[in-house]
């Protein structure tokens, strides 16, 4: 599905990701986990595009992206902070993205699914942060794309909009599709991944399911385990 | 004064005009065609006694070197030709009371040594020349120590290319009491052209597309000339060497060029400018040497300079004219005034008027540091309206180094001044 | 493009600073025309504020356009689309959006005024078309300055100052050389320096009309070409035009390599 060979970027003197190699197979869920700065939303924006890499190759559904732009026809994404042009309104947004990207779309059952009816003719720049983030999900969520990849997206939602996100990543993933998520929220990751990669210093420090991650560092529990991948690694 | 030349004027027309009615009356008058027993001119003014009326049928008669010398009226029938063929002066009048009307004299000879001219007045008095065109020519209307003449109602169209080898449209040298009006002048050299000439009245002509002036003074005193349109002339008029002449009304425009002005003065004394219009000149009036003007009710509108004043000028007086969007109102090359600027009206002005009686209560400032440094470096002129140029102005205008200081519209008023 | 260019636009006709800028215009005109009923005065002034003020909107407007939708620009780099057209199609938004605001602005006012039946519509129609190529331009340098500025204070801060050095400083230096080397045959260095300048470029186009019969008493031959004839209004036009380009190039130069 997406494969990184060597991937290299620095910003400035600052080094964020030093040889990256990443294979991910078709269908699952992967969660890339990291301390802050560990180089996470780097890696995926690289994936996507938008973060254009000082050496290495990346392959998305067998293509190279390099100067490459509508292998994104098969990605739906969630950025990390959801703001939008404040002078939208929801349902415009919606317009708009699906005139950008011109295929069809299951919007309105996401929407009733995020209770998102009473919004819709209101301007983004007057919705609350979890709001926004509900119809963030609804936009990534909207096309039927075999990759999907998700940046924290459990910021700023109530608990009944967290299960309903949950069920919808199941039910892709029931679909087949591969399903990237970044997040810090350990017990999604535990209770949703299939596997994780464990980004530390520019590296992939691990790569695995959950449980080799617990066997490797002898821990009981996924926090404990990720816990004490951190202090050996600063010790 | 000016009523007392014209009075005279009057009735020496009136005179000639009677003389050759009378004369008209009392013979027939010898007629001019090609199956006619006279085929030329020339043999009519030697057929003719004097005061007879010469009639000049249609047609095209080849001669030049035509002397009238006695007194004749000289009247030609639906214009016709009187070609000199190149080969010199054409028609010379040495007598008095000669009138000349309705003739069309193209091809005057050119020469470098002797001025040729279409139609030339040799010391005589009290003539007409009206109604003819001339075309092709070197001199136009040459009056040489002529008095008491008229020039009517004439068109004098020239070739001129450069000034070395053209000449004047109508020129008067050493002349008294002469009117010049209706004649249209347009490619020759100087329009009109005036030297020694006094007393002379100009008015009503329209002079445009001239090498060099529009019209002309040199050393030429009390003439007047009023109500006449200068146009796209090397430089409308330039008046020089001369004391009281009197200048109303005429228009100058688009006069655009290096040394380009609507009107220079040059060592001009007492003279005085009323109700003029400077349009779209380089320079509206260029003024070098000259005392004692006055320039009243006068409207200068888009000129790239209103006024420039060059050299020592003393006692001028500038009040009530319109000053309207020129590029420059005024330039000074010295920081000494003497002249006078008062009530005028100018578009620039940005200053209010608190007491509502129609002048503005901040004194205007009509020199710009800028127009001092465009007179020091030309080139500078491409930074007309900069930004960084008004706030140079705006500091110059606060505490003045390079313009005169004393140089103030005390009583700027708010709204332009309409006749 | 054509559809970020056309949601840019929207989005950008229908925020409050475009009713600002319309509004000050729509003011500036009636003000102008009917407080001073004097069409030629009007247009001097406007000229004044045409040079000097839109391309300070159009800078402080680009910069502050680009830094606001930052966030949507990251939304639109993660669909199928290409950066060029991400960018140019937001640049000409805010562009087109700001040039018509100047022109519906001005416009209106002038058009009642009864402007079609005077003769100073060239003088304006002049006007306004170097307002709308200032446009373009300050607004393609804010893009540039913000784009290589992630620091929006930075960005805003040198955008500022590239206006502040082409509408005043330049003039200055412009002018001291002109004194310091007026020995020498200046009318081509004068030209030239005018042609780097699109300020000084958009006023000697206007110049050209208000001021010929100024500007024709300088003595040089090249002067003289240049004013005298169409030649000038040919340059000067094609000059406005490669300073559009030019920005517009380096828009598409830097957005393909930067990282969002």
């Amino acid at each position: 599905m997406v494969s990184i060979q060597n991937l290299h970027k620095k910003f400035g003197k600052n080094i964020v990701l030093s040889g990256v190699n990443l294979d991910i197979k078709e269908g699952g869920i992967f969660a890339v986990l990291g301390p802050n700065g560990s180089g996470k939303t780097t890696m995926i924006k690289s994936i996507l595009g938008m973060v254009i890499p000082n050496q290495g190759t990346i392959t998305v559904l067998g293509k190279n992206i390099k100067k490459s732009c509508n292998y994104r026809n098969q990605i739906d994404y969630l950025p990390q902070i959801a703001n939008f042009p404040s002078n939208l309104k929801v349902n415009e947004l919606i317009t708009m993205i699906k005139d950008l990207r011109g295929k069809s779309t299951n919007e309105e059952s996401l929407i009733k699914m995020f209770k998102l009816e009473p919004f819709l003719d209101k301007k983004l720049g007057n919705l609350s942060g979890g709001t926004k983030q509900k119809v963030n999900i609804v936009l990534a969520f909207m096309f039927d794309c075999p990759l999907i990849i998700l940046d924290e997206p459990t910021s700023g939602l109530d608990p009944i909009a967290l299960i309903r996100l949950k069920d919808l990543i199941q039910a892709e993933k029931v679909k087949g599709k591969t399903i990237l998520i970044t997040s810090h929220i350990m017990s999604f990751v535990e209770e949703i991944s299939d596997e994780i990669v464990f980004l530390l210093e520019g590296e992939i420090y691990f790569k695995g399911t959950i449980n080799e991650l617990k066997t490797k560092t002898n821990q009981p529990d996924f926090e404990r385990a990720i816990a004490s991948i951190l202090t050996e690694n600063h010790a | 004064m000016q009523f007392s030349v014209t009075h005279r004027f009057i009735i020496y027309s009136l005179l000639t005009i009677l003389t050759g009615y009378t004369q008209t009356i009392l013979a027939q008058p010898i007629i001019v065609c090609k199956d006619c027993q006279t085929t030329s001119l020339k043999k009519a003014i030697a057929l003719a006694k004097d005061y007879d009326t010469i009639l000049v049928k249609k047609g095209t008669y080849k001669e030049y070197k035509i002397e009238i010398n006695k007194p004749l009226t000289i009247i030609g029938e639906n214009y016709p030709v009187i070609d000199g063929e190149l080969k010199g002066e054409i028609i010379t009048i040495v007598s008095d009371h000669v009138v000349v009307d309705g003739l069309f004299i193209i091809n005057v000879g050119t020469s470098y040594t002797e001025d040729f001219a279409a139609i030339r007045v040799k010391r005589s008095k009290d003539f007409e020349i009206k109604n003819l065109v001339l075309e092709k020519l070197f001199f136009g209307i040459y009056l040489e120590k002529a008095a008491n003449g008229k020039v009517y109602h004439n068109k004098v169209i020239g070739d001129a290319i450069t000034e070395h080898n053209s000449g004047n449209a109508i020129q008067l040298w050493y002349c008294k009491n002469i009117i010049i009006e209706n004649n249209i002048v347009q490619h020759a050299r100087d329009g009109i052209y005036l030297e020694f000439s006094d007393n002379c009245i100009i008015k009503n002509n329209i002079s445009t597309n001239n090498l060099r002036y529009g019209l002309h003074f040199m050393f030429s005193n009390n003439d007047t000339y009023e109500n006449n349109v200068f146009s796209n002339n090397g430089a409308g008029v330039a008046v020089m060497f001369s004391k009281k002449i009197k200048m109303f009304s005429n228009t100058f425009r688009n006069n655009w060029g290096t040394a380009s002005y609507g009107l220079l003065l040059k060592e001009i004394n007492d003279a005085e400018i009323k109700g003029n219009i400077f349009e779209e000149n380089t320079i509206g009036i260029n003024i070098e040497g000259s005392n004692r003007i006055d320039y009243v009710k006068n409207n200068f509108i888009n000129n790239g300079w209103a006024i420039k004043v060059r050299g020592a000028c003393y006692t001028n007086k500038f009040i009530g004219n319109n000053f309207l969007y020129n590029s420059f109102d005024i330039s000074y090359n010295s920081n000494i005034n003497d002249n006078v600027f008062d009530k005028n009206y100018w578009s620039n002005y940005t200053g209010y008027d608190l007491d509502k009686n129609g002048i503005g209560d901040v004194p205007y400032r009509p020199v710009k540091l800028f127009s001092y440094i465009v007179n020091r470096t030309p080139e500078t002129i491409i930074l007309l309206r900069s930004l960084f140029i008004d706030i140079i102005d705006f500091s110059e205008k606060v505490s003045p180094v390079f313009t005169p200081d004393n140089l103030l519209d005390n009583n700027p008023l708010i709204k332009k001044i309409v006749w | 493009m054509l559809k970020i260019l056309k949601y840019s636009f929207f989005d950008l006709i229908r925020s409050r600073w475009s009713y600002i800028y319309f509004a000050f215009y729509l003011t500036l005109g009636v003000v102008l025309l009917f407080l001073n009923n004097d069409l030629s005065k009007a247009v001097i002034t406007l000229m004044n504020v045409i040079i000097v003020l839109v391309p300070l909107i159009g800078t402080i407007f680009g910069v502050m356009y680009y830094y606001n939708s930052k966030e949507f620009t990251e939304l639109l780099l993660a669909q199928p689309l290409k950066r060029t057209t991400i960018f140019l199609g937001q640049y000409l938004g805010v562009a087109i959006s700001l040039s018509m605001s100047l022109v519906l602005g001005l416009g209106i006012p002038f058009i009642f005024y009864g402007l079609f039946k005077s003769n100073a519509i060239w003088d304006f129609s002049l006007l306004l078309i170097t307002g709308v190529f200032l446009t373009f331009i300050f607004s393609a340098l804010a893009f540039n300055m913000a784009l290589s500025n992630e620091n929006k204070i930075k960005g805003f801060g040198y955008s500022i100052l590239v206006w502040l050095f082409l509408a005043i400083i330049y003039d200055g230096i412009f002018l001291m050389s002109l004194i310091l080397f007026e020995d020498y045959p200046l009318d081509k260095l004068s030209l030239i320096g005018t042609m780097l300048n699109p300020i000084d470029l958009s006023r000697t186009l206007i110049l050209l009309k208000l001021d010929i019969s100024a500007l024709l008493g300088y003595t040089g031959a090249v002067f003289k070409q240049f004013f005298g004839t169409h030649f000038g209004l040919i340059v000067s036009i094609t000059m406005l035009t490669i300073w559009v380009i030019l920005p517009v190039f380096r828009i598409i130069y830097k957005s393909a390599k930067k990282d969002f």
